[in-house]
């Protein structure tokens, strides 16, 4: 008999876009160049981080027909966005049938005291993370896999590096803990003693952790990589760039090969004018979307 | 024994730690150089289309297909791996670089979208008790030639063949812990 939706089918989903590049699309024509230039999935989003930071006001899930449109013209994955803790929203997009879907401090936060309850769903979740606490918090509530939170839209990838960062230096301790001080960081991170354990065990998040939130060139995707990515989300760095198919076939080859500095060289010239960035320190603490949803 | 897992992109670490465990010395491919060295090859689960693609860009499509071809590399595909290996794919993205192998035509994203993603309990000729299929918007093989031994089918096609040096498989082995199809795979380069 089939079993859908098992979390080994859905974090499995997550297994199979390891070493990948995942790129934000608002049109039909950027969501074919994305699998063109060689994305393992795409993001259907109405508007990029940079222009949902740009405008203001409420973000909320994108249309579903336009979710719809981009499904019908790509064969890989389609994600989409909903709100933080917004169950609504995701039960429309398991419904049209989208591959994945992305709880995202992106768009403004409908619950600010809850999640969505993940295990509900027959389709998997992604969710940000600042540190190994918010990675196996949103893990127990069914995420299948992780991403860093990183600060959206900013084309900068300071935050990214600090998150991915942070996680891997927090597993690093919870490897070289015994048993019974785990019980105490178990509760300081307000996590299980059961998700420790695993990490403790395979020395890695129980599932696949990409890196998100300013990521703009080859070279941010091989600096994640080289720090321990599974994989890559760009968002607005590709279709706010001049030559959106050079730079998107750019990360998809720097991506996979990070650790060639000389391919990378290749790869880097001539892209043309990358997306303009955004100083951390010129961000108001209510621009940071990275402290939405803890 | 050397066996590679091409490593473009998707499960890789997987198949790695499952080639180890079978006792096999494996080891990630990404180079003419490296793959000259293996017995054979593994094609892990990932997307067919940035695989493909970027078998292409590493140039190892032609050398991969010359060492299957005259029998000196055994290929185990496991879904996109299926795909790349197929003679004919029916829902392709237009010119969707592949390696061609096998006399199959094969049926991309067969069951649906990941909403469809299962898991079941499946029969494999020649094992004595059954195995769980973790099929992820699995291929199906929909046409095999005389040489094609099918190993394994659902109503809605072939999900595991085997022509001479090469297997193909619809579901994902290395995401449980049954191992039996790695070893049937290492038993095969063995002959070679």
């Amino acid at each position: 008999m089939k079993e859908q939706g098992t979390f080994r089918v859905k974090k499995g989903m997550a297994q199979m876009q390891k070493g990948g590049v995942i790129m934000d699309v608002t049109t039909v024509e950027q969501a074919q160049i994305a699998e063109k230039a060689g994305a393992v999935a795409v993001m259907a989003l109405e508007r990029v981080p940079a222009d949902i930071r740009a405008a203001g006001g409420v973000a909320r899930m994108a249309d579903p027909a336009m979710v719809k449109k981009i499904m019908d013209a790509v064969t890989i994955p389609v994600m989409a966005k909903v709100r933080i803790g917004h169950i609504a929203e995701a039960q429309i997009l398991e419904e049209i049938g989208a591959d994945y879907i992305d709880e995202s401090e992106v768009l403004t936060p409908a619950d600010e005291e809850y999640h969505i309850n993940k295990h509900q769903f027959k389709v998997p979740f992604v969710c940000g993370a600042r540190d190994l606490g918010e990675a196996l918090r949103r893990i127990s509530e069914g995420a299948a896999m992780i991403r860093t939170k990183g600060e959206p839209g900013t084309g900068n990838v300071v935050e990214a590096v600090r998150h991915m960062r942070k996680v891997m230096d927090q597993i690093r301790q919870v490897i070289g803990k015994a048993e019974d001080e785990l019980v105490v960081l178990a509760k300081e991170l307000g996590v299980s003693m059961e998700l420790l354990k695993e990490v403790k065990q395979e020395g890695r998040l129980p599932v696949v952790n990409f890196a998100a939130g300013g990521i703009a060139s080859p070279a941010d995707a091989s600096l994640m990589m080289q720090l321990g990515s599974d994989g890559i989300f760009v968002g607005s760095g590709i279709f706010k760039s001049s030559n959106p198919q050079k730079v998107a076939e750019a990360i998809v080859k720097a991506t996979m090969n990070y650790n060639d500095p000389k391919l990378l060289a290749e790869v880097s010239r001539d892209l043309g004018e990358a997306m303009p960035g955004l100083e951390m320190s010129t961000l108001t603490e209510a621009d940071r979307m990275q402290e939405r949803g803890a | 024994m050397k066996i590679g897992v091409l490593s473009i992109q998707g499960a890789v670490s997987e198949h790695l730690k499952h080639l180890e465990l079978c006792g096999a010395k494996a080891v990630p491919v990404k180079s003419k150089a490296e793959l000259s060295a293996i017995k054979g090859l593994v094609i892990p689960g990932g997307e067919s289309t940035t695989i493909g693609k970027l078998i292409q860009a590493a140039g190892l499509d032609k050398p991969i297909k010359e060492r299957a071809e005259n029998g000196s590399l055994a290929v185990f595909g496991t879904c996109a791996g299926m795909v790349v290996m197929a003679g004919e794919v029916t829902d392709g993205l237009e010119g969707q670089p592949r390696l061609e192998l096998m006399d199959t035509r094969v049926k991309r994203n067969a069951f649906g979208r990941q909403r469809e993603s299962f898991e079941m309990e499946l029969d494999f000729k020649s094992f004595d008790r059954p195995l769980t299929g973790v099929f992820i918007r699995s291929p199906i093989i929909t046409g095999a030639g005389e040489k094609v031994e099918v190993l394994t089918s659902l109503p809605e096609g072939i999900v595991a063949a085997r022509q001479d040096n090469l297997l193909a498989v619809s579901f994902h082995p290395e995401l449980t812990g049954d191992r039996r199809i790695h070893y049937y795979f290492l038993e095969m380069c063995r002959q070679l």
